[in-house]
């Protein structure tokens, strides 16, 4: 007898499971029973698992009956003909919706020709096995898996033009490429996905060699008149903003140019770029802390006895700063109103980023690497019919990683450039290597994509022959004007006295346990000392009992509050973190005595 | 000449130079000249004081660590038999796991034994562990009688050299308060011993009856003889280092199991630090890394330098640290400062992590030197 599981709630048994299930499928497809039910049979627990709940993931798949496609040829026209849509399709039994689950119990074929008589399902195409993003790598099927995952998670991070009103919208953290292409080796999911719409990379020439050391490990060499051409040029765009809010007592928050008397009033310096309504003007150049909204805010707290006094009713300054970092240009300014009637104050920063060193960058292979270097077109090598590249990627990325559908992109990018037309890439469909060698040589190139290049420096021939193509490179959204960060002094933790943590707060690099541990091993023992140094006090110790005393300089008093005057205090320096520590050990009821020794005895 | 070298440099290595030297007849001339290059040597390769060994061996098995692949199991030539490696045997090994995932015993046999294919069966028929549900073909319960019958399979038990009269004896052995008598049809009736037998008690029985321990060595569930060399080897799953090494056709000298707590107790503390040695270097070298065996040696002999294998735990080693503060920072800090607390003990500040703490150099590298200066006396 097996289980039945409906929903994961046991609703009964049955003496043959398989007949069961398989009478179920049969039952759904003729039209009995929902479509949206799928049946599992797990034979190792020996239980029956129906679900009809929401939020599975399923997936279409041809049926197939003793060996047989159900999609015939006379469907295939229809279909062409636009006589059958996909309704008909599901209606007519030919394709159904299989989920996790149910998947485990059938045997889908990939292609129609590999088809048995044991297969229950057949790929619509093959590459639907793949998701968006992964059917978006061309060749995929030439790489590995964790090429493929790599690679699809870095397409997600390429800047390009998401959506094509970004101009009248307020997102945060926001990027859009300059001048985007459509890729010229494509899968069928880019005209599925509509890529040509928000595309988010370009067509550039690469070549697969080494350049004066700048591209180590996955470094790139990067043309520089292709950057001042506009290659990889985004914006980047912040909003800020600002409302009125209300708060009991009827006050309320005011957006203007904030008066001197202020309470924590910035400096003239930091309110020039408003106008009189304390709000920036369009196109004003600004830079970090600059004041993009000003605004004032009621006293927060109104104690019984401040509450007449004149100090405390001072309003606050409020305003919308710059984030500590950044610069940019006032791009759009919007005034409207929020749910509850509040005045509501957007303002946009545009920041132009112009590819730098450090910049991250992309093909759809899973190949990421930073610019090593920026080169001037006079420096890079060229073809024999006076092609520079773009970028020069190291080819010592490829062995290791064995990212074929790279190299493959690269030579049939060039075919595509060369011959002006799309290569079609799809995963198992793709046109093949060998076509495409066939035609580069018919165009008149080396049929390995390789060329004789010149150094660029010297004008000698380099003694080997180059691979240079065409590719789709992304940018990715990391760039080092986001994250470049250096600090010497600035603000501190009230508790621990050691720096604040964060780049946008000017906190310090941490020196964490790791860092530790590398310079104990280097028995930089003083280095290491002076690195913690960040939080060290003077703390008076009693002697006598080991606790801290009181110094008083002012009335030039020392003495301990527990064993009185007559006791020595020494001065000793410490981390004022270790003294935190004694405090707490005390509220735990722990006695911490300190016991002193000098240094030179 | 040699004697003016004692107290220079290791006697061990003295005694090897000097039986070296002996064998090829060096004269006194190329003797001296030997020796002062191996002093020079010696003190080269001496470690400096106030060098951090401790944490350059932990960072020499912790980057390794990192690169290690995930695929952790190895097959050792069929797949039947899988041994658990990479960074979670090695975390095993040093964090000293009494309970191994994955044990393992490579019993190595004597002359006669070691390379006839059918003794090696016979020895390894012998050492596998035999239990009642291997020898039937399946086990009825008779509701009405309240017993279980157990039918065996007679071409099972031929195989494993079991006669009926053994299986008999070895039951009442270990089924106690059962009652087991022979049926008319071969079967082996089991009724549990008791006055008012509930079903519940056969469903019991039959359980613990499945699970009988018949024959061979307990703890050894697999057994698959492999050629090393020219000779058989017989790798088993499951360890128990004591009963199989009373076998006679074993060769004690060399067989071993990859249980260091076993190995601690049978073969003693200094057989359990050989074989950290070993075990760790085979993890390290079969993800084709390099690490030098003087960090595992350096490991090795703190782990049981006590005398009692203990690993880099907090009840361990890093557990009987002197110092509370460096104690309180690895793990449990509570329990470490409340026992201090109780116990009134005293931290001397003499190492790295409690210097830390405090802001003090710590008492390594160039913080160990202090500087001693002889002043002048006023007159
Ligand atoms: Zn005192």
């Amino acid at each position: 007898m097996s289980d039945i599981y409906l929903n994961e709630k046991f609703i009964g048994t049955v003496k043959d499971p398989i007949g069961f299930v398989n009478n179920v499928k049969t039952e759904r497809r003729n039209g009995k029973i929902p479509k949206e039910l799928n049946i599992y049979y797990d034979d190792k627990s020996d239980e029956v698992y129906i679900d009809t709940s929401k939020g599975r993931a399923r997936r279409p798949l041809i049926i197939v009956e003793n060996g047989v496609s159900k999609l015939t040829s006379e469907i295939k026209q229809g279909l062409e003909e636009g006589k059958i849509t996909w309704g008909d399709l599901i209606e007519r039994n030919i394709v159904e919706y299989l989920d996790a689950a149910e998947e485990e119990n059938s045997y889908v074929a990939l292609n129609e020709e590999e088809l048995t008589k044991e297969h229950t399902h057949l790929e619509i195409i093959p590459s639907a096995i793949l998701g968006i993003t992964t059917a978006l790598v061309p060749y995929a099927n030439y790489s590995q898996t964790p090429r493929l995952n790599r690679g699809s998670k870095t397409q997600k991070q390429a800047i390009g033009i998401y959506t094509s009103n970004y101009l009248v919208r307020m997102d945060t953290d926001v990027n859009i490429l300059h001048y985007p292409q459509t890729p010229l080796v494509r899968s069928y999911m880019h005209d599925i996905s509509d890529y040509d719409k928000h595309p988010a990379g370009q067509n550039i020439v690469i070549a697969l060699m080494s350049y004066e050391g700048y591209n180590m490990q996955d470094s790139i060499i990067i043309n520089k008149a292709s950057i001042e051409r506009g290659l990889a040029r985004s914006t980047f765009f912040r909003p800020y903003s600002s409302e009125e809010l209300r708060y009991s007592g009827g006050l309320i928050d005011e957006i203007g140019v904030p008066d001197k008397d202020v309470k924590g009033y910035k400096s003239e310096h930091s309110y020039r770029n408003l106008e009189e309504d304390g709000i920036v003007s369009p196109e004003m150049r600004v830079e970090e802390e600059d004041v993009v909204i000003g605004k004032t805010s009621p006293p927060r707290f109104l104690g019984e006895l401040e509450e007449f006094s004149i100090a405390a009713n001072i309003r606050r300054e409020s305003s919308s700063v710059v984030k500590h970092g950044e610069r940019g240009v006032v791009d759009m300014i919007t005034l409207s109103e929020n749910e509850e009637g509040n005045k509501l104050v957007q303002v946009r920063i545009r920041d132009q980023r112009i590819p730098e060193v450090g910049d991250k960058f992309a093909s759809r292979h899973g190949q990421k690497g930073v610019i090593g270097a920026i080169v001037p077109e006079t420096d890079l090598p060229f073809t024999a019919s006076g092609v520079i590249p773009d970028i020069i990627f190291s080819p010592h990325s490829i062995p290791s990683r064995m990212t074929i559908s790279h190299l493959i992109e690269i030579l049939a990018g060039k075919v595509g450039s060369l011959s002006g037309r799309y290569i079609n890439g799809t995963a198992f469909e793709s046109e093949s290597e060998e076509d495409l060698r066939k035609e580069l040589l018919s165009l008149g190139f080396r049929d390995d994509g390789t060329e004789k290049m010149y150094n660029g420096i010297t004008g000698e021939e380099f003694k080997v022959t180059i691979f240079v193509g065409n590719i789709y490179y992304l940018k990715l959204r990391h760039m080092v004007a986001n994250k470049l960060h250096a600090r010497a002094s600035g603000r501190i933790q009230l508790l621990t006295r050691q720096p604040i943590e964060g780049r946008s707060k000017g906190g310090g690099l941490r020196l964490g346990e790791m860092e530790k541990d590398c310079f104990v091993a280097h028995g930089a023992s003083l280095l290491l000392k002076e690195r913690f140094d960040s939080d060290k006090t003077i703390l008076h110790i009693c002697e006598s009992c080991g606790m801290l005393a009181v110094v008083d300089s002012h009335k030039n008093k020392r003495f301990c509050p527990k064993c009185g005057n007559n006791v020595d205090i020494s001065a000793v320096e410490l981390s004022y973190a270790f003294k935190l520590l004694l405090d707490e050990l005390k509220a735990m009821c722990v006695y911490p005595s300190l016991k002193l020794k000098s240094k030179y005895d | 000449m040699i004697e003016e070298f004692r107290g220079k440099i290791n006697g061990m290595l003295l005694d090897e130079f000097e039986k070296e030297a002996n064998a090829m007849k060096l004269t006194k001339a190329q003797r001296e000249k030997a020796l002062k290059l191996l002093e020079k040597r010696y003190k080269e390769y001496k470690i400096n004081p106030g060098e951090a060994i401790g944490v350059i061996t932990a960072e020499s098995f912790g980057e390794p660590g990192t690169q290690m692949t995930l695929n952790i199991f190895h097959f050792a030539g069929v797949s039947e038999l899988n041994v658990t490696l990479g960074l979670p045997r090695l975390i095993e090994i040093f964090d000293a796991r009494k309970e191994v995932s994955t044990p393992i015993m490579e019993v190595y046999l004597k002359k006669p034994y070691n390379t006839d294919i059918k003794a090696v069966k016979k020895v390894a028929a012998m050492i596998k562990e035999t239990k009642l549900r291997e020898l039937a073909h399946e086990f009825l319960i008779n509701i009405i009688k309240k017993q279980i019958e157990v039918v065996l399979n007679k071409g099972n038990m031929r195989n494993l050299g079991i006669t009926e009269k053994f299986l008999f004896d070895a039951l009442a052995v270990k089924l106690k308060k059962v009652k087991i008598r022979k049926a008319s049809n071969g079967n082996v009736v089991l009724k549990p011993d008791l006055e008012e037998v509930s079903l519940k008690d056969v469903y019991k029985l039959k359980e613990k009856a499945k699970e009988t321990f018949i024959k061979g060595i307990e703890g050894i569930s697999q057994v698959l003889p492999i050629k090393q060399g020219n000779e058989f080897v017989i790798l088993t799953t499951g360890s128990n280092l004591k009963d199989t090494l009373k076998l006679e056709q074993v060769d004690e000298t060399r067989t071993i199991s990859n249980s260091l707590f076993e190995i601690a107790s049978i073969l003693g503390i200094e057989a359990a630090r050989e074989a950290i040695v070993y075990e760790a270097k085979k993890v390290i070298t079969e993800q084709g890394l390099d690490v030098d065996t003087r960090h595992i040696l350096f490991i090795s002999d703190l782990m049981t330098a006590t005398g009692r294998v203990k690993g880099v735990t907090r009840s361990g080693i890093t557990g009987e640290k002197e110092s509370v503060l460096a104690r309180a920072t690895f793990e449990t800090p509570l329990k470490h400062i409340t026992g201090a607390a109780l116990a009134g003990e005293e931290d001397l500040l003499n190492s790295v992590v409690e210097n830390v703490l405090l802001n003090q150099p710590v008492p390594l590298g160039t913080g160990l030197p202090g500087l001693v200066a002889s002043m002048k006396k006023n007159e």
